[in-house]
C-alpha cells in the first residue's frame, strides 16, 4: 500500500505508511526535517498522526508524501536497551504449544532477535515491540486477566510487551523483569519509546 | 497534609470532583493521554473570570454536590453546566465571580442541564504536577487522586488583575454536535454514514472522561478486517466491534484498533463533555 495523507480532525493529519519500517523511518525523518507546522507526532502500527499548529499547504502535503524514510541507524530516536527476563510466565507452556516449540525454543526465539518499539498505547510507557520475525505470533488470551503484575513480559499477535505497572491485561505471559519500565522520576519516564531497540536477556534460574 | 490558614477546604465532593487544568498534551507517543478539563471552554472561562491564566488548575465537579469552605478572602467562580450556586445557603448563580470571606461555604447544586461544573479560585489550585500537569487522568491514574471530604486545597498567588467584567453568559448545553469525516469513514458503508448523521443517539450511563458511549442503530462496516492500531484524538468517534459509536474524551487511550468514522470539531468536543446520560444527541456534518 502506498503512502497516503488523510485529514484527522480540525488540526491533524494521518500519514498512512506501507508498514512499521516505513513508519519508524518517517518518524526519524520528521525529527530532522523542517515541518514547523507539525507540533506533535504520534506513531501507530502503520501510521503517524501529525498534530498541526498551522494549515499544511498543498505543496507541503506533497513534500510529506515524498519524504524519504530515514534508514540512518545513527539518527537515534529511541536508544537501545537490554532487558533481563525471568522466563517464568504462566502462559509459557501454552505459547510453546501454540508455536509448535519447546519452552526452551520460545525463550531462544524471544532472546534471539532484536525487538523495536513501534508505538505506545494501552498504558503510559507500554511499548508495542515488533521483532525481526513472527515465529512467536500468538493470539491474545480468550479471557483477559483482571490483574497482571508490574514487569510481566507478554506476547499478543505479532507484538511483545512489558506491563509498566499492575493492571488488567489480555496478553500471553511468558516471563517477568524487575527492570523499571515506567518511572515518573526518570526523564522521560518511559524506558521504551517509539524506535527503541530491545534485546531480551534470559535470567531464568537454571 | 500541612495545616494552613489559607486556601479552601473540601466539605463534600458530590459524585466525583477532580482537579483539572489543560492537561499534559504532547506525550501521547509515550502512551500518556492528554487528560485535562473535559469542557476546556468552561475551564478557560472560569479562569478568565477570576483573573487567572487560562490553564490554571480548577475543580471539575460531576453532577454538582461539591461544597468548599474558604479559609481566607478569595475570589471564586463556577462555570460549565448552568446551575445554582449557594454561598452560605443563598443562591447567587453560576458564571459570575464571587468573593468568599473566611468561613464562607460555597455549594454547587446539581445542574438541571449538562453534567460538569468548574470551580476556579483566583490564584489557581496548587498541587503536585505530574508530567507538567495537575490533571487527574482516570484511565491511567496519573495526577492527583479524586478530591475527598476534609481535603485542604492550597491556592496560588494571583498574577493578573481581576477582569473588569464579573459575569459571563453560560455556554448553553447543545444536543447537536458538529463533526468532520474521520480518517476511516471509508471503512463504513454509505448508509452507515447517513445513519450517523440522522439517528438520535442515546447517551449511555456507561460514559466517563475516557469516552461517551452512545446507543442507537449499528453502523455497518464496509471493510471487515482488523485495523492496525493508530492514534486516537479527543473528539474522535470510534465504532467498536458492537457497531456502536463512542466519543473519546480527554482521558482517551492514545492508540486504538477500531476505525474512527468521524471527529467532532474542537469546540463541540467540549460540548460533548456536557452530554447527560439518557439524553439524545444528533450529529451534523460541518464540511468534507
Amino acid at each position: 500500500m502506498s503512502r497516503r495523507l488523510i485529514d484527522y480532525g480540525e488540526r491533524g493529519l494521518l500519514l498512512e505508511c506501507a508498514d512499521l519500517t516505513e513508519t519508524l523511518g518517517l518518524l526519524r525523518s520528521l525529527r530532522n526535517a523542517e515541518f514547523e507546522e507539525i507540533s506533535e507526532v504520534v506513531p501507530g502500527a502503520r501510521s503517524l498522526y501529525l498534530r498541526l499548529d498551522a494549515p499544511v499547504s498543498r505543496q507541503r502535503r506533497g513534500e510529506l508524501l515524498a519524504l524519504p524514510p530515514s534508514t540512518d541507524d545513527d539518527a537515534d530516536i529511541g536508544g537501545e536497551v537490554s532487558i533481563d527476563v525471568h522466563y517464568d510466565g504462566e502462559d509459557l507452556a501454552e505459547v510453546a504449544e501454540h508455536c509448535g516449540m519447546t519452552t526452551e525454543e520460545v525463550i531462544a526465539a524471544h532472546t534471539g532477535q532484536t525487538w523495536t518499539v513501534g508505538f505506545c498505547g494501552f498504558a503510559p510507557g507500554f511499548g508495542y515491540l515488533h521483532g525481526e520475525n513472527e515465529r512467536l505470533r500468538v493470539p491474545r488470551r480468550a479471557t483477559p486477566r483482571t490483574t497482571v503484575p508490574t514487569g510481566a513480559v507478554g506476547l499478543a499477535d505479532v507484538w511483545s510487551g512489558i506491563y509498566p505497572r499492575r493492571g488488567p491485561g489480555g496478553w500471553q505471559l511468558i516471563g517477568h523483569t524487575t527492570q523499571s519500565i515506567w518511572d515518573l522520576r526518570r526523564k522521560p519516564p518511559a524506558l521504551l519509546r517509539p524506535g527503541t531497540t530491545v534485546r531480551f536477556i534470559d535470567k531464568s534460574a537454571p | 497534609m500541612k495545616e494552613t490558614t489559607e486556601g479552601l477546604v473540601v466539605d463534600r465532593t458530590g459524585a466525583l470532583s477532580l482537579i483539572q487544568d489543560l492537561g499534559r498534551g504532547g506525550q501521547a507517543h509515550l502512551g500518556v493521554s492528554p487528560s485535562g478539563a473535559a469542557d476546556r471552554t468552561a475551564l478557560r472561562l472560569a479562569n478568565r473570570l477570576v483573573g487567572n491564566p487560562e490553564g490554571a488548575a480548577a475543580i471539575e465537579c460531576l453532577f454538582g454536590g461539591l461544597q468548599v469552605r474558604s479559609r481566607s478572602l478569595c475570589w471564586v467562580t463556577v462555570t460549565g453546566a448552568p446551575t445554582e450556586v449557594l454561598v452560605n445557603g443563598t443562591g447567587i448563580g453560576s458564571h459570575s465571580s464571587i468573593p468568599l470571606g473566611p468561613g464562607d461555604t460555597l455549594l454547587i447544586q446539581a445542574p438541571p442541564r449538562g453534567v460538569r461544573s468548574y470551580l476556579a479560585v483566583r490564584g489557581g489550585i496548587l498541587c503536585h504536577q505530574t508530567l507538567g500537569s495537575r490533571s487527574t487522568d482516570v484511565l491511567s491514574g496519573l495526577g492527583p487522586a479524586p478530591l475527598e471530604p476534609g481535603q485542604q486545597l492550597e491556592v496560588g498567588r494571583a498574577t493578573q488583575p481581576l477582569p473588569d467584567t464579573d459575569l459571563a453568559p453560560p455556554n448553553q448545553p447543545r444536543k447537536s454536535l458538529g463533526l468532520l469525516p474521520g480518517p476511516r469513514r471509508d471503512w463504513f458503508t454509505p448508509s452507515a454514514w447517513q445513519r450517523l448523521l440522522t439517528a438520535a443517539w442515546k447517551v449511555s450511563r456507561d460514559s466517563d472522561r475516557v469516552a461517551t458511549r452512545l446507543g442507537g442503530p449499528g453502523l455497518e462496516r464496509a471493510r471487515p478486517e482488523e485495523l492496525p492500531s493508530e492514534a486516537i484524538i479527543r473528539g474522535a468517534i470510534q465504532v467498536t466491534s458492537s457497531g456502536l459509536p463512542l466519543i473519546f474524551g480527554p482521558d482517551h487511550p492514545v492508540t486504538g484498533g477500531y476505525p474512527v468514522i468521524a471527529v467532532l470539531t474542537d469546540r463541540d468536543a467540549d460540548h460533548a463533555a456536557q452530554l447527560r446520560p439518557g439524553e439524545t444527541v444528533h450529529f451534523t456534518q460541518i464540511r468534507g
